[in-house]
């Protein structure tokens, strides 16, 4: 028999979204030069009109930010830090269901995912930081280690509250005020933290949020006035960024793409590698910078790996982000999408063998089916360009050694998989990976306490952990 | 009108996140109240307790219990008067709940700073990383009352054993409402069990006790009960903390050695190779 | 991996023939890791099945309990109203289907046969010397013709778990087929009772051991030791009957045992079964709830869904 699963949607109702959001500068919301509209992704509504922030809103943003530094928050002992974030976690812990679902909203992404797996990582990851503002003469760094100043942070559309708090937590943890810039895409629960910091009664300018696009963006990186700069995002712009912050003083950490192998040997547990491929690939729509983009399978195993990540594939439910039974939302843009499906034409047009389960896709809003490249070899553009959609290359190895030859064969090394029972093969695969993140027989594991960063054009400095501190501290 | 009669607290032990009474029947008058003075065969049930225990909250995520010692801060924050009611000042009542606040944060953070990986000359994988000891008995410093408590309770959970602790018998009433502070804080019954009376009855037992791994004496002020207690702990090579001057400035940043003293260090090897 | 190869169907027939063939052919199987398969199980958990879905799943569960009762103190009064409920589980409403078997020792069979008779409701008897197995063989086999003579048309029994954690293969898989053949026509579940056999690569071996053996569904618990059905423990299993399909061609069912308590928690088990081996096992045929209590939480979520009004166990029957 059938057994069709019925709509479950979350309701909307628990998210009061205002019609239009000025900047969050000096712990207040104030206008701002131009409007421009935030839309849902999944059907294209409208959500709210958000403030993009010009050249003289960034500085006032930097100057609020420094006068909070030198006067509240650099002076303030650790002891009281720590406790201003642990409100926040807290606040973030009873309000999640109402970010989540604004999350998704805006983002485009299952609630299942948003509600599971980025408010708990948020939380846990400002209850984690919270408890080094009072600790960082442990931390390794030296007696006394001191702050930067102000870090300037811009982050991306994938995950737009968990890089918020990546960013936000550490930075404050060491006694750092911050001016960030959420995505243009999506600003909503940035805005939302901003009320939340409002709410912890977190002194006036230590947090300032400016909306806006990528002109905002290079104004606050750009802008005299900071000491750090912090990015998540395109490896092109990384490049900008460390091109722009030459002959300065700022310290600088980038957090940029990938194009991850996930590496199947054939005595891999197969029924989890095939969920390992799955949620490698497909979570959060594929819009992952480590994302296991390349699966790379030993040849002996290929045709069985392949038959059971097709069956596997059909069981996907792709569809309204707010219903809870959806394992893929929608992409996060038009402009998202054009990309993932120009780079599909480009594989299908060089010959790779394109697949995907049969799915409906609604009509409105940014959709894209899960989709399976094979036959896919190194000079493919699949193989090599980072897709950031949920488009699977596969190729295939007949050794070890060369499955780390072409793991590494890549400008990219954020991240790699590695599938075997055979513990001593992990150890020996993950020794000769150049990548700054490997999971075995696992894949897109985060934890507050584990750093997080890249190899190569990935970017350089880790967030997460111990080391992440480093990267706000003068060390 | 008259004036309306109180109703007085019952103190009495904490075992196993129970509230019994000494099995023995006994009490004895502090602060104008009955406070149970336990027996060595409170000692030993408590002991079962703090055993039984070690498995859940050893087991629980580092994550998990920093969020519980966090929940006894805001639930201390939130009892501050009543222990200002018992004589303990309001100063120290606000550095318990920060010490409780700064342990909360050690218990993801202390692996990192206490363990790691170890480059060994070979095709090894090699991480050292601590583990709790295990059941661990305290002696609670006589004073401060409430701030020495939690000095000697916080370093030994927050890593995941469980502790029976004598309390101070001169101020057993802030030690008990410790107790129901953390009866109230998701702890789970029987990682930290409480006994109230004369250190020279359970001190004993608890040192001589073969299922307990580890005894911090920080409250021990007589010399020779202090040497006789920790010879008692050589028996099973008890883990053993030595007394704590009684001019200690319990106030200060508490360093780790409170919490590396009640830590075994665990190191994995693991060869590398196709 | 070449166990679980689906483009090809194999004959497998001959590796009963020989404990090296079994052994080398059993730990050539895929491993399965633990955390990934407790995390997937986990994650189907969190599926949301409400209204039209509920409904359609509750009637589903309901049809697949095999109403059960094995203890010492059961007595012919017992085994009988427990037959009437199998047959009429809410006798408030006739919309509502009977469960899928009613499951007895095999003493109190003659008695639940009377009541049945007649019915589409099967009538399952432990044997083998339920639940440790601890008997001669001659005894099992004498115990399961006793049960199948009295009129019981499904045989639960247990393997020889000392035999299997001992490594002897053979002797599991021959009172394995010993007990096939004496079951005739009836239909032989195969207990590995899991919570003994600790880690999923046994639970995976053991049920690939009981299908190549000849059992037509494979089984979870006895509900005799603390740890009875888990949905990772069900989830591996599914994974070998859904591998064995594509490789012999043959579908063997699924009974999880024991620790079903709730309409939530059957619901999970369906949802599983749904995304793991598809609609083809949705089907009291190939899949079956062996429980007691879960029946009554079923007839009050039914009932919920039905008046809008939250129900109590003093409305339904306790049989």
């Amino acid at each position: 028999m059938m057994f069709e699963y019925a709509p479950a949607p979350e309701s909307r109702a628990i998210v009061d979204i205002r019609s239009s959001y000025g900047l969050f500068i000096d712990g207040k919301f104030v206008d701002g030069e131009t409007l421009d509209k935030t839309v849902n992704p999944a059907t294209e509504e409208v959500l709210a009109e958000v403030t993009w922030a010009g050249t003289q809103d960034v500085d006032r943003a930097v100057r609020a930010a420094r006068k909070a530094y030198d006067k509240v928050w650099g002076p303030m002992p650790g002891r009281d830090r720590a406790k201003y974030l642990f409100r926040i976690a807290r606040i973030v812990q009873e309000r999640s269901r109402e970010l989540a679902v604004l999350e998704s909203l805006d983002n485009g992404k299952p609630i299942r995912e948003s509600r599971d797996v980025d408010l708990p990582l948020v939380a846990a990851h400002f209850f984690y930081y919270a408890g080094w503002a009072d600790k960082l003469p442990y931390a390794g760094f030296g007696a006394e280690p001191r702050p930067l100043g102000v870090a300037a942070q811009v982050i991306p559309w994938n995950f737009p509250l968990l890089m918020l708090a990546w960013k936000v937590a550490p930075a404050l943890a060491a006694g750092n005020t911050v001016v960030l810039k959420p995505a243009e895409t999506t600003p909503l629960t940035a805005l939302l933290f901003a009320e939340i910091c409002q709410q912890a009664d977190l002194p006036a300018g230590v947090v300032n949020i400016v909306t806006g696009a990528g002109d905002t963006g290079r104004a606050l990186v750009e802008h005299p006035g900071v000491d750090k700069v912090a990015f998540t995002g395109s490896t092109e712009v990384g490049k900008a960024i460390a091109r722009s912050v030459a002959g300065t003083g700022k310290k600088v950490t980038l957090e940029l793409g990938g194009k991850a192998a996930n590496i199947v040997y054939d005595d891999a547990p197969v029924d989890q590698a095939v969920e390992g491929i799955v949620n490698g690939i497909f979570f959060n729509q594929g819009h992952v910078c480590c994302a296991g983009s390349r699966l790379l399978v030993q040849e002996n195993v290929a045709e069985q790996v392949l038959d059971a990540l097709k069956r596997r594939m059909a069981l996907l439910r792709v569809g309204d982000p707010l219903d809870k039974n959806t394992d893929v939302g929608a992409i996060n843009s038009a402009a998202q999408l054009a990309r993932i499906r120009e780079l599909s034409d480009a594989g299908a047009a060089e010959g790779a063998q394109r697949w995907s389960p049969p799915c409906e896709l609604p009509e409105r809003g940014f959709w894209f089916a899960p989709t399976i490249f094979t036959g896919v070899t190194q000079a493919h553009r699949v193989a090599r360009e980072e897709i950031f959609g949920p488009v699977l290359s596969v190729l295939t190895f007949r050794t070890p050694a060369e499955a780390v030859e072409k793991a590494n064969n890549t400008p990219y090394g954020l991240s790699a998989g590695i599938w075997t029972d055979k513990g001593s093969r992990i150890l020996w695969t993950a020794d000769r990976l150049r990548a700054g993140v490997v999971w075995a027989n696992t894949f897109n594991k985060f934890d507050p306490t584990s750093p997080f960063g890249g190899y190569k054009e990935s970017g350089y400095g880790r967030e997460g952990g111990r080391h992440g501190l480093e990267a706000y501290l003068n060390v | 009108m008259s004036e309306r009669v109180a109703v007085r607290k019952t103190y009495k032990l904490f075992i196993g996140g129970k509230f019994p009474r000494s099995e023995s029947g006994r009490s004895y008058l502090v602060q104008d109240s009955n406070v149970s003075l336990a027996s060595r065969k409170d000692a030993r049930d408590a002991v079962v307790a703090a055993r039984a225990a070690v498995k859940g909250w050893a087991g629980a995520t580092a994550y998990n219990r920093g969020q519980i010692l966090y929940r006894v801060a805001e639930m201390l924050e939130g009892r501050r008067e009543q222990f200002v009611a018992l004589g303990v000042p309001g100063d120290e009542v606000d550095a318990a709940v920060d010490r409780w606040v700064w342990y909360a944060g050690w218990a993801d953070k202390l692996p990192q700073v206490y363990g790691g990986a170890n480059p060994v000359a070979g095709p090894y994988f090699n991480l050292s990383a601590p583990e709790p000891t295990g059941v661990v008995a305290v002696v609670a410093p006589e004073s401060p009352a409430l701030l020495g408590l939690v000095s000697v309770i916080a370093p030994a959970i927050v890593t995941g054993n469980t502790v029976v602790v004598a309390a101070s018998p001169s101020a057993p009433l802030a030690a008990v409402t410790l107790a129901e502070v953390l009866a109230t804080s998701d702890l789970p019954g029987g990682v930290v069990n409480l006994l109230t009376g004369r250190i020279t009855e359970t001190a004993p037992t608890l040192a001589a006790h073969l299922d307990v791994n580890a005894i911090d004496l920080a409250g021990v002020a007589d010399p020779e009960l202090a040497t006789d207690l920790e010879a008692r702990a050589a028996e099973n090579l008890k883990r053993v903390l030595r007394p704590t001057p009684a001019d200690h400035d319990w106030t200060g940043d508490p360093g780790l050695g409170r919490m590396t003293a009640l830590l075994e260090t665990k190191t994995v090897w693991h060869p590398k190779g196709v | 991996m070449t166990a679980t190869t689906t483009s090809a169907r194999s004959d497998l027939s001959e590796l009963g023939r020989s404990e090296t063939a079994l052994r080398t052919f059993l730990h050539g199987l895929p491993g399965v890791d633990q955390v990934g398969a407790e995390q997937r199980a986990a994650q189907l958990g969190t599926r949301s099945i409400k209204t039209t879905a509920k409904a359609q799943a509750i009637d589903l569960a309901i049809r697949m309990v095999d109403l059960t009762t094995l203890e010492g103190a059961d007595t012919p009064g017992k085994v009988r109203a427990l037959a009437a409920k199998a047959l009429r589980p809410d006798p408030a409403d006739p919309t509502c289907p009977h469960v899928g078997a009613v499951c007895v020792y095999p003493a109190m069979v003659p008695h639940v046969a009377e009541v049945l008779r007649g019915s589409a409701v099967h009538l399952a008897s432990v044997a083998t010397a339920f639940p440790s197995g601890q008997a001669p063989l001659d005894v099992k086999l004498a115990d399961t013709r006793a049960a199948v003579a009295a009129g019981a048309d499904e045989i639960d029994m247990v393997i020889n778990r000392g035999a299997f954690l001992a490594g002897r293969y053979q002797e599991v898989y021959d009172e394995i087929v010993a007990t096939k053949e004496a079951c005739g026509d009836a239909h032989l579940k195969v207990i590995l009772e899991t919570g003994e056999l600790a880690t999923y690569d046994n639970v995976r071996r053991a049920s690939w051991l009981a299908m190549l053996a000849g059992g037509d569904f494979i089984k979870t618990s006895t509900g005799k030791v603390p740890v009875a059905a888990t949905l990772p423990v069900t989830l591996v299993m599914l994974e070998a009957v859904r591998d064995f399909r594509a490789a012999t061609g043959r579908q063997v069912g699924v009974k999880p045992a024991g620790g079903i308590k709730n309409t939530k928690d059957a619901i999970k088990y369906l949802v599983m079964v749904n995304e793991t081996v598809g609609g083809d096992w949705l089907d009291p045929d190939w899949f079956r709830f062996g429980a007691s209590s879960l029946l009554n939480d079923l007839l009050m979520q039914r009932t919920k869904l039905t008046t809008g009004t939250y129900s109590g166990p003093d409305y339904f029957t306790l049989d």
